[in-house]
């Protein structure tokens, strides 16, 4: 789970830099993720892992970093597919 | 309107007559009508005529007092009938009817301080034989072209650089540090260019070449000096005078001897200009205007409602992402800067229909955003200064949902994110750009597609620091709202709208625009307006909506402000004929060196693959591609046309 949102998040916003995201890392701290971005993001996670984000959890608390992100899902989804996160880089 | 070019040998060389033949043939699609050529020892005018006024009686380059004044001149003199007159009392005799000939007869009575009489849009270079002296000009607002450069001792001037460049010993290459302000502003800070080595004379700027020195001095300054109130005058009477100046200031626009046209946006600026021009401008107004395709650009319902309230002659084209595509390495041939918008390319397009409708002047609504409290990046400023005042509160960002009602990604987002997005943080505050970091912010995430070597070049320059040193005196004491004022009509206007959208655009179809609302009496009475009744609590144009109460259809007056965009990157994809793969090929974008190969290759993907893209990948997209192209068009190929106008008989003098 969190290979695959690294991926994307480095495919779609970083454009091939990995090297610089850490998994805590804020995406809004780091510039990474504009207005229009976090929309993308939630697309992503909507078609990829087949949950539905309410508008009242588009929140930096759910969605600001790898982690964070993670625990979201984690949270969303059912107990069988969840996934521990990784410590920070 | 014109084309104009000319050179000074600094060291009394004589001035090379063929490059000024070159240099006007470069830029002939500005005036295609005549040709005129003037050299004299170390002076050389050239000049491509649009015969707008006086067609018979206004060739140049144009002479008074037995030649010892000479002009080329592009642009419109609005008030030389006043002007003429003036003169003639005080005994000048006149030999034609233009209006070139009053700006030397002008300069022959006031000197340098003439242009301070002038009320109109312009770029000219006068050659004082007597004083050995070139005095050129450029119009209050920048609404007309003017660049320069410097070879060895020769001193050339012209209205396009790719004029410059047909002087095979001008440099041709991009300017990394006019990249990084176009990827961070959208404009180069004048007087720089993308070009290094060559320049701009500054909007309200004067230069005199003489001596073997050049000098550049300005004649007029945007000062912003709102009163707290409306003093004596009631806001009926401001109502009054704003809308007197106005209908004067197109009346006066719509002197000329052929046909005048209006650009119709479906917004309530141009509709206004239309009003105002009623029944003067002939029995029907002929109206232009550019629809899109795609219905979330396209306005062609308001459009058709002015048009129809106002009994105008109606044409419109009607733009599909392929024409974008199709016409944009022609658009950057003419914008001569990278842009980071689209939007020039539906303008090109537009200026080519009123062309083709036989029609060579247009007004337009350019100015009222920036100077009567238009845009919502005003209204923008206003809700995070309320907001900053109580960040914890829940209900005050609530407000920003009030901003840009067209732009989904806006409205879904939760206040968490709108903070961040809208930097209210107490260090933005204390910004003197606080209105415009989230913007600049946003722009500026372009940079990471810069290539190391960019990154390295650039390394020690700020570009906020150098906007910074040139800030008016005053500057800071003004209130945010004026300083957003500022920096839109100082920078964004000249740089961007009434350049690549605006004369670049028209002229590439030999189109001249005009611009009431730049009619600097207006600009001067609306700097003085309190701001409450340029936007009176959220409510923009204020002022400007209840001068025009019952002239312009009520739903295009009470309509919130729809900015004039066009569909961006995906334009560039899904049809075989691209050719953004060959110019932005990984080898291409390595040799040119400015970008990074593997970044640009991974944004591409994100466009080809159809994933959704964000602002930001539109930007750094539009502005890889439009740099690119400009290394193409005029690093590698010097700025040559493709199809060059050939010569005309009437040539040479």
């Amino acid at each position: 789970m969190l290979q695959k949102i690294r991926a994307f998040v480095i495919e779609n916003y970083l454009f091939g830099e990995e090297g610089k995201l850490g998994n805590d890392d804020s995406f809004l701290e780091s510039g990474i993720i504009d207005s229009t971005g976090v929309l993308e993001l939630v697309r992503f996670l909507e078609a990829t892992f087949g949950i539905k984000v309410a508008d009242e959890e588009l929140v930096p608390d759910n969605l600001d970093s790898l982690n964070k992100i993670v625990a979201f899902l984690q949270a969303k989804l059912p107990s069988s597919a969840t996934v521990a996160s990784s410590p920070s880089l | 309107m014109c084309g104009i070019a000319g050179s000074v040998q600094l060291r009394g060389a004589s001035a090379d007559r063929e490059l000024l033949q070159h240099m006007i043939e470069t830029i002939r699609y500005r005036g295609p009508d005549d040709v005129g050529i003037y050299s004299n020892g170390p002076v050389g005018l050239a000049h491509a005529r649009l015969s707008i006024i006086d067609l018979a009686g206004g060739h140049q380059p144009m002479s008074i007092a037995k030649d010892s004044l000479w002009i080329t001149f592009n642009g419109e003199i609005f008030n030389y009938v006043e002007l003429r007159e003036e003169l003639i009392k005080k005994g000048h005799r006149f030999a034609s009817s233009s209006d070139t000939e009053v700006i030397l007869h002008l300069y022959q009575e006031d000197g340098e301080r003439c242009v301070e009489r002038l009320n109109g849009q312009w770029a000219f270079a006068i050659w004082d034989a007597t004083k050995r002296k070139l005095f050129l000009s450029r119009d209050r607002f920048g609404v007309r072209p003017l660049y320069y450069t410097q070879t060895g001792d020769n001193f050339l001037f012209a209205s396009g650089i790719k004029a410059l460049l047909t002087c095979p010993e001008v440099e041709s290459a991009i300017d990394l540090t006019a990249i990084d302000q176009i990827f961070t502003f959208w404009v180069t800070l004048s007087p720089r260019t993308a070009f290094r080595g060559i320049k701009q004379v500054p909007p309200g700027h004067s230069m005199v070449v003489q001596d073997g020195r050049i000098t550049v001095r300005p004649y007029w300054k945007l000062d912003l000096v709102p009163r707290s109130d409306s003093g004596n005058a009631s806001e009926e009477k401001l109502a009054e005078e704003l809308l007197a100046l106005l209908r004067d200031a197109t009346e006066i626009r719509l002197r000329s001897d052929v046909p005048v046209g209006a650009y119709l946006s479906g917004g309530i600026d141009s509709t206004i200009i239309t009003a105002l021009v009623g029944k003067s401008a002939g029995d029907r107004l002929r109206t232009f205007s550019v629809g899109f395709e795609d219905s979330e650009f396209d306005e062609s319902l308001y459009q058709r409602e002015a048009s129809l309230f106002l009994g105008t002659s109606h044409s419109d084209i009607r733009c599909h992402h392929q024409d974008i595509a199709r016409v944009f390495p022609d658009v950057i041939w003419h914008t001569e800067q990278p842009v980071v918008r689209t939007a020039p390319a539906p303008l090109y397009l537009l200026s080519k229909l009123v062309h083709e409708s036989g029609f060579k002047v247009v007004l337009s609504g350019e100015g009222a955003d920036e100077m009567l409290g238009g845009y919502d990046i005003f209204k923008e400023t206003k809700i995070r200064q309320f907001w900053s005042r109580r960040p914890e509160s829940s209900c005050r960002p609530l407000l920003l949902k009030r901003l840009y009602p067209y732009m989904d990604n806006i409205q879904r987002q939760s206040l968490g994110y709108l903070k961040h997005f809208f930097h209210v943080t107490e260090q933005d505050l204390g910004s003197p750009f606080f209105s415009h970091l989230p913007r600049w912010d946003l722009t500026a995430k372009s940079k990471l597609f810069f290539s190391e070597a960019t990154r390295t070049e650039l390394a020690s320059y700020d570009v906020i620091d150098d906007l910074q040193q040139e800030l008016p005196e005053h500057y800071s004491s003004w209130p945010p709202f004026s300083r957003a004022e500022f920096l839109e009509a100082q920078y964004l206007l000249p740089g961007y709208i009434l350049s690549s959208q605006g004369d670049r655009m028209a002229m590439a179809h030999a189109v001249e625009g005009r611009y009431p609302f730049l009619d600097h009496r207006v600009v001067e009475f609306a700097t003085k307006l309190p701001i409450n009744l340029k936007m009176k609590v959220l409510d923009q144009k204020y002022l400007l909506k209840r001068a025009v109460q019952g002239m312009i259809p009520e739903s295009i007056r009470a309509r919130h402000k729809q900015p004039y965009r066009a569909p961006e990157g995906r334009c560039f994809f899904g049809h075989k004929d691209g050719y953004v793969e060959d110019t932005l090929s990984p080898a291409r974008i390595k040799q040119d060196g400015i970008f990074d190969p593997r970044a640009t290759e991974a944004l591409l993907q994100k466009f080809r693959s159809g994933r959704d893209t964000g602002v930001k990948d539109n930007m750094a997209f539009i502005g890889i591609l439009s740099t690119t192209l400009l290394i193409d068009r005029f690093v590698r190929e010097r700025g040559r046309p493709k199809a060059p106008y050939s010569a005309t008989k009437d040539w040479l003098y």
